[in-house]
C-alpha cells in the first residue's frame, strides 16, 4: 500500500527584490495513514510554508520550484491547480493559527460550511446544512441551530477554532494540515482543543500534521516528530525517541529551552543567536555560525542521514547520549 | 532563541557604520528614489517659476490693451501678428491676445489663489485643531461636529453659493476656499495631536506650568506636521481644480484677473467652431500642473507613510 | 438596530437644523434680505407687501420663525425671473438632475467595482496597470475639461455624439426621461461619462487597495483551502469585505456627484438642476439660489443617511456595537 503522503525534495522559493528567498530546501518527508506529524521549527524555518505547498496555496511572489509531492500516490506538483482543487478541503483540509481572521467576517457562519459541503458534494442546501450541523456538534458547540446563523464576531476565539475545525471535517479528509492552531488560543482552551483534535482523528482515521513552534505542545499528540531550520528537516524520528534522546544540536536546545517547572531558579537554556535570513544562508551546515559543536568538519552541508532505525539525522556531530533526566520533558 | 540572546553575538558582517542623517534629508533621499516624483517635481518648480516671472518672461502683457490689435484676433498657433510680426506659437484669442502669455498670467493667479488659501486654510485649521484637541471636553466635540457637518457636503457646492451670495472676486475665491478647506487641516492635526496628548511628556509639561499655548504649539504641533503635509498635498491639488472649476462656471476671478479656469471658459464658445487652441492649450497647461502636484503628493505620502509603502 | 437608525435620523434632522440656520443667517443677518430676496425691480408697494409677508420689518428670531415655517411648507420665495415658486422651478428641473446622476452612478460603480478588482487581484500585470494609470489620470482631470475634451473629441472631431442638450424625451414613471429613445440615449452618454469618470477613478482606486489587503487575510486563504472555485472566492469572500468601504465611499460620493453635476450641466448645457443654479446666479435670481441650496442640503443628508443604513446591513459588526453603545 501507499503512504499517504510523501514529498520528495520539495523546493519552495519567493523571488524578492533583493534574491530569491528559499523558504524550503529540499524537504522530503513521508506520512502514514491516521498518522500524526509533528512539524517542529521556530518562525522562518519554512514549516507553514511547507504546508501550504501541500495544499498548493503559495501566494506570489512564492512558488513550488521543484520536487514531488505525493497524495496517494498522484503526483500534486505536477498536477496543477486543477488536481489540487479537487484534493483541497475534501481530501486534506487545512486549520489556521488565527482563528479572528480564518472566518470570513462578513458570511455567516451557515454560508461559510454549506458552500464548503457543495464545493465537493452535490447536495442540496438542507442536506449540507444538516451536515454542517452534524460537525458542529462533533467539534463540541451546543446548540448549533442557533451558532449556524450567528456571524464569526459572535463567537469567542476557542469558539472560532472549533468552527474552523468542524469545517476541516465536513468531507471526513484524509489528512488535515494544522499550523499552529492552538498558539492563539489561552492555555486551558489550547489543552481542550489539542484532546478533542486527537480524538477526531482517531475515530476518523485521519491523518495530521501538526505545525508548531511549541514541542511541549506536539511532544503529547504526535507519533513522530520532524524539526525545520532554515528550510530544511534536520532531525526526523518517533516522538519519545526525539525527546529522549535528540541527536541534533538544535534540537537538544529547543528541548532544553521548554521551561520544566521542576526546580525554580535554574536558569532556562538559550539557543545563541537568531535564525538566519533566508536571503544570507551560511555556507555549510546551516545551523553551524549558532552550533556549540560546530567545527570545519560543518562546512560542506551534512547530508539527513540515518543515524538509527526511524531516525534520520543532519550533523556530522550528533549527541549519541540521552539527556540528562531532568532535562526531558514530562 | 530570545532577543535578549542577540545582544552578545557580533552581526555576521561585523559592525556596520550607520550614518545618522536628518531627518529631512532622509526624507530627500527617499523622495528622489522614485523617477517619477522627481520628474513631477522637476515640472512643478518650473510652472511656479513661470508663474513667479510671468511679467519678466511673457511676450506680451496681455492684460495691456496697447499692445493687443484686433487684426491678430483668432490667430492659429504659430501664425504670426500682422503688426509686429511676432509669433504667436499657441495662437491668439478672439481679441488678439498671445496664448503663450495669457497663460503664464493665468497660471500666476491660479497659483497664487492656491497658494494663499492653502497658507490660510492650514494656519486656521492647525490652531482650531490643537485647540480641540488639547482642551478636549465639550470645546473639542463642538468643533468636531461642525467640522463634521461641513465635510459631509461636497466642497464645491459650499463655494459655489458663498460666491453666489458674495460675488465674483480674486479675494473672495480665496475666502470661499479657506472656508471649505480647513476643516480637512483642523480634523488631521486633531487627531494626531489627540494622539499625543495623551503622552507622559505632555502632562510633565504641565506640571512644570508651562503655559498652554506654549505646549500646544511647542509640544503638541510639531507632531502633527508629517499628517499635515500629506493632507496638504492632496489638498493643494484640490484647491487649484476647484478654483478653476469656479472661474469656468463664471462665479471665480473676475475677468480682469484671468486665471486659467477662466481662460478655458472664454475660449469654450470657441471649442465648437473649431477654434481649440484658445481652451485646450490653458486646459493642458492647468492638467500638467495638477498631475505635477499629484507626482510629488503621491510620493510624499509613501515617504511620509510607511504603513502605506507597499 | 432601531436605537441605532432612530440616533442616526436624529443626526440628519440636526444637520439639516444647522444647515438652516446658516443659510438663513447667510440671507438675513449678514446681506440685506430685501436686496437678496426682493426683486430689483419691484415696486414700492410691491416692496412693503413681501417685506410684510416674509416679516423682514420684525425681530429677528420672528423672521426665522417664519423663514422655518415657509421652508417646512415647501416655500422658499419666488423667482424673480419665472415668478414662479422658486422650489416648483427646481422640481422640475430635478428629473434631469437625477436621471444624469443615477446613470453615472451606475456607469462608475458597474465599471469601477469590476476594474479595482482585477487590478487589485493582478497588481503587476499589464491590465493592472493600465487601469491603475487611467485612473490616475481621471482622478487629476478636472471635471470641466474632462466634459471639454468629450465634446471636442466625440462632437467636433469625430462628430458621433450630440455636444449639448437632452434630446428627445419620454416619460417615465412620471418623469421626463431620455434614457428610453435613441436620440435622448445619445444626449445622456456624453455627459454621463463626464460626471462618472472622477468616480468611477475613486472606486478603482478604492476597489483595487481594498481587494489587496483582502487577499492577504487569511480568510481569504482558508476559503481556497476549503476547495471553493475561485470565481466564488472573488465573487463571495473578497467582493462583499470590499463592498462595505465602496458603498461608504459611494454615498459620500453621492451627494457630491448632485453637485458636480452643476459642472457637468454647464459644459453639456444639460437642463437639470445645476445648470438652473449657474443660470439663476448670472441673473441673480437669489430666491432659487437659496431654494436649491435647502433642497441640495436635504438630498445629501437624506443620501448619508440611506448610505449610513445601507451600511450596517453590510457589515453585521456595525449594527452590534452600535446597540451595545
Amino acid at each position: 500500500m501507499t503512504k499517504l503522503l510523501e514529498i520528495h525534495d520539495l523546493q519552495t522559493q519567493f523571488h524578492t527584490r533583493d534574491g530569491i528567498a528559499k523558504a524550503v530546501d529540499g524537504l522530503s518527508l513521508s506520512l502514514d495513514r491516521g498518522e500524526i506529524l509533528g512539524l517542529v521549527g521556530e518562525s522562518g524555518s519554512g514549516k507553514s510554508v511547507t504546508g501550504f505547498s501541500i495544499l498548493g496555496l503559495v501566494d506570489p511572489p512564492g512558488r513550488v520550484a521543484g520536487g514531488r509531492i505525493l497524495f496517494d500516490g498522484e503526483d500534486l506538483v505536477a498536477g496543477g491547480e486543477k488536481a489540487m482543487k479537487k484534493l483541497r478541503g475534501k481530501r486534506i483540509a487545512m486549520i489556521f493559527q488565527d482563528p479572528m481572521m480564518t472566518l470570513n467576517p462578513v458570511l455567516r457562519i451557515d454560508t461559510q460550511m454549506v458552500e464548503t459541503v457543495q464545493a465537493h458534494a452535490d447536495v442540496s442546501r438542507k442536506a449540507a446544512l444538516a451536515r454542517a450541523r452534524d460537525a458542529l456538534v462533533r467539534v463540541g458547540i451546543s446548540s448549533p441551530d442557533e451558532r449556524l446563523q450567528a456571524y464569526p464576531h459572535q463567537f469567542s476565539g476557542g469558539m472560532r477554532q472549533r468552527v474552523a475545525i468542524a469545517i476541516a471535517l465536513l468531507h471526513e479528509p484524509d489528512l488535515i494540515i494544522a499550523d499552529e492552531p492552538t498558539t492563539a488560543l489561552d492555555v486551558t482552551i489550547q489543552a481542550q482543543i489539542l484532546s478533542e483534535m486527537q480524538a477526531l482523528c482517531a475515530q476518523s482515521g485521519t491523518a495530521l500534521i501538526w505545525i508548531t513552534h511549541d514541542l511541549a505542545v506536539v511532544s503529547g499528540l504526535a507519533d513522530r516528530l520532524a524539526v525545520m531550520y532554515a528550510g530544511r528537516i534536520i532531525e526526523e524520528g518517533t516522538t519519545a525517541g526525539i525527546i529522549s534522546k535528540p541527536m541534533h544540536p538544535y534540537t537538544k536546545g529547543l528541548i532544553e529551552s521548554v521551561p520544566q517547572g521542576k526546580e525554580h531558579g535554574t536558569l532556562l537554556r538559550q539557543i545563541k543567536g537568531m535564525t538566519p535570513s533566508l536571503l544570507k544562508l551560511p555556507e555549510g551546515c546551516k545551523f553551524a555560525p549558532r552550533c556549540p559543536r560546530a567545527d570545519a568538519a560543518c562546512k560542506p552541508e551534512p547530508p539527513l542521514e540515518e543515524r538509527e532505525t526511524g531516525r534520520r539525522v543532519r550533523c556530522v556531530h550528533p549527541h549519541t547520549e540521552p539527556l540528562a533526566e531532568e532535562a526531558a520533558p514530562t | 532563541m530570545t532577543d535578549a540572546a542577540t545582544d552578545d553575538i557580533p552581526a555576521p558582517d561585523g559592525p556596520v557604520a550607520v550614518k545618522i542623517d536628518s531627518p529631512a534629508k532622509r526624507f530627500a533621499r527617499e523622495f528622489a528614489s522614485d523617477p517619477i516624483a522627481v520628474v513631477g517635481l522637476i515640472l512643478f518648480v518650473l510652472i511656479a517659476l513661470i508663474a513667479i516671472f510671468a511679467p519678466l518672461i511673457a511676450p506680451q502683457d496681455p492684460y495691456d490693451l496697447a499692445q493687443l490689435s484686433i487684426m491678430d484676433g483668432g490667430l492659429q498657433p504659430g501664425e504670426s501678428s500682422f503688426g509686429t510680426g511676432m509669433t504667436f506659437w499657441l495662437g491668439t484669442d478672439t481679441q488678439g491676445r498671445d496664448m503663450v502669455s495669457a497663460i503664464m498670467y493665468g497660471l500666476r493667479i491660479s497659483l497664487f489663489v492656491a497658494a494663499v488659501s492653502l497658507g490660510l486654510a492650514i494656519t486656521i485649521g492647525t490652531v482650531i485643531g490643537v485647540t480641540a484637541a488639547y482642551f478636549g471636553g465639550k470645546i473639542d466635540s463642538f468643533i468636531m461636529r461642525i467640522v463634521d457637518l461641513q465635510l459631509s457636503f461636497p466642497a464645491i457646492l459650499i463655494a459655489l453659493i458663498l460666491l453666489a451670495l458674495l460675488g465674483r472676486g480674486v479675494d473672495k475665491v480665496i475666502l470661499a476656499l479657506v472656508i471649505v478647506q480647513w476643516a480637512y487641516y483642523a480634523r488631521t492635526v486633531r487627531s494626531s495631536a489627540i494622539v499625543e496628548r495623551r503622552k507622559d511628556y505632555i502632562d510633565a509639561a504641565r506640571s512644570l506650568a508651562l503655559s498652554d499655548r506654549r505646549i500646544m504649539f511647542r509640544h503638541l504641533l510639531p507632531n502633527c506636521v508629517p499628517p499635515l503635509i500629506v493632507v496638504a498635498t492632496v489638498q493643494i491639488a484640490q484647491a487649484i481644480a476647484l478654483e478653476a472649476t469656479l472661474s469656468f462656471l463664471g462665479v471665480g476671478v473676475p475677468i480682469t484677473e484671468p486665471s486659467l479656469g477662466l481662460l478655458i471658459a472664454n475660449g469654450y464658445d470657441y471649442l465648437l467652431s473649431g477654434r481649440y487652441w484658445i481652451s485646450i492649450f490653458p486646459g493642458i497647461a492647468l492638467v500638467l500642473t495638477i498631475i505635477a502636484i499629484n507626482l510629488v503628493g503621491d510620493r510624499v505620502r509613501d515617504v511620509l507613510n510607511p504603513r502605506l509603502d507597499t | 438596530m432601531i436605537v441605532y437608525l432612530i440616533r442616526r435620523f436624529g443626526q440628519s434632522v440636526l444637520s439639516i437644523a444647522a444647515m438652516a440656520v446658516l443659510v438663513f443667517l447667510g440671507v438675513y443677518a449678514i446681506g440685506n434680505p430685501i436686496d437678496v430676496l426682493i426683486n430689483p425691480e419691484a415696486t414700492q408697494a410691491e416692496i412693503a407687501a413681501t417685506t410684510a409677508r416674509l416679516g423682514l420689518d420684525r425681530p429677528l428670531y420672528e423672521q426665522f420663525g417664519i423663514f422655518v415655517w415657509n421652508a417646512l411648507h415647501g416655500d422658499l420665495g419666488n423667482s424673480f425671473v419665472y415668478g414662479r415658486p422658486a422650489v416648483d422651478i427646481i422640481l422640475d428641473r430635478l428629473p434631469a438632475t437625477m436621471e444624469l446622476a443615477f446613470v453615472a452612478l451606475i456607469l462608475s460603480v458597474g465599471l469601477g467595482v469590476p476594474l479595482g478588482v482585477w487590478a487589485g487581484l493582478r497588481p503587476d500585470s499589464i491590465a493592472g496597470r493600465t487601469i491603475m494609470g487611467g485612473s490616475i489620470l481621471g482622478f487629476s482631470l478636472p471635471n470641466f475639461w474632462q466634459g471639454m475634451l468629450l465634446i471636442l473629441i466625440f462632437a467636433v472631431l469625430l462628430g458621433w455624439l450630440p455636444a449639448g442638450g437632452r434630446g428627445e424625451t419620454t416619460e417615465f414613471l412620471g418623469m421626463r426621461v431620455s434614457f428610453l429613445t435613441l436620440d435622448g440615449l445619445s444626449h445622456l452618454i456624453l455627459p454621463a461619462i463626464n460626471l462618472a469618470l472622477f468616480k468611477m477613478s475613486l472606486i478603482i482606486r478604492l476597489a483595487r487597495a481594498n481587494t489587496r489587503e483582502v487577499c492577504l487575510q487569511d480568510y481569504v486563504k482558508f476559503a481556497r483551502a476549503k476547495g471553493l472555485s475561485g470565481r466564488r472566492v472573488v465573487l463571495v469572500h473578497i467582493l462583499k469585505n470590499i463592498m462595505i468601504p465602496v458603498v461608504t465611499i459611494i454615498g459620500l460620493e453621492l451627494g457630491s456627484m448632485v453637485a458636480f453635476a452643476i459642472v457637468t450641466e454647464t459644459v453639456f448645457a444639460w437642463p437639470g438642476m445645476g445648470k438652473l443654479l449657474i443660470d439663476s446666479i448670472n441673473l441673480l435670481d437669489r430666491p432659487v439660489i437659496v431654494a436649491y441650496l435647502m433642497l441640495t442640503v436635504l438630498i445629501i443628508v437624506t443620501i448619508n443617511f440611506v448610505v449610513d443604513v445601507i451600511y450596517s446591513l453590510l457589515d453585521p459588526r456595525i449594527g452590534l456595537s452600535e446597540m451595545k453603545g
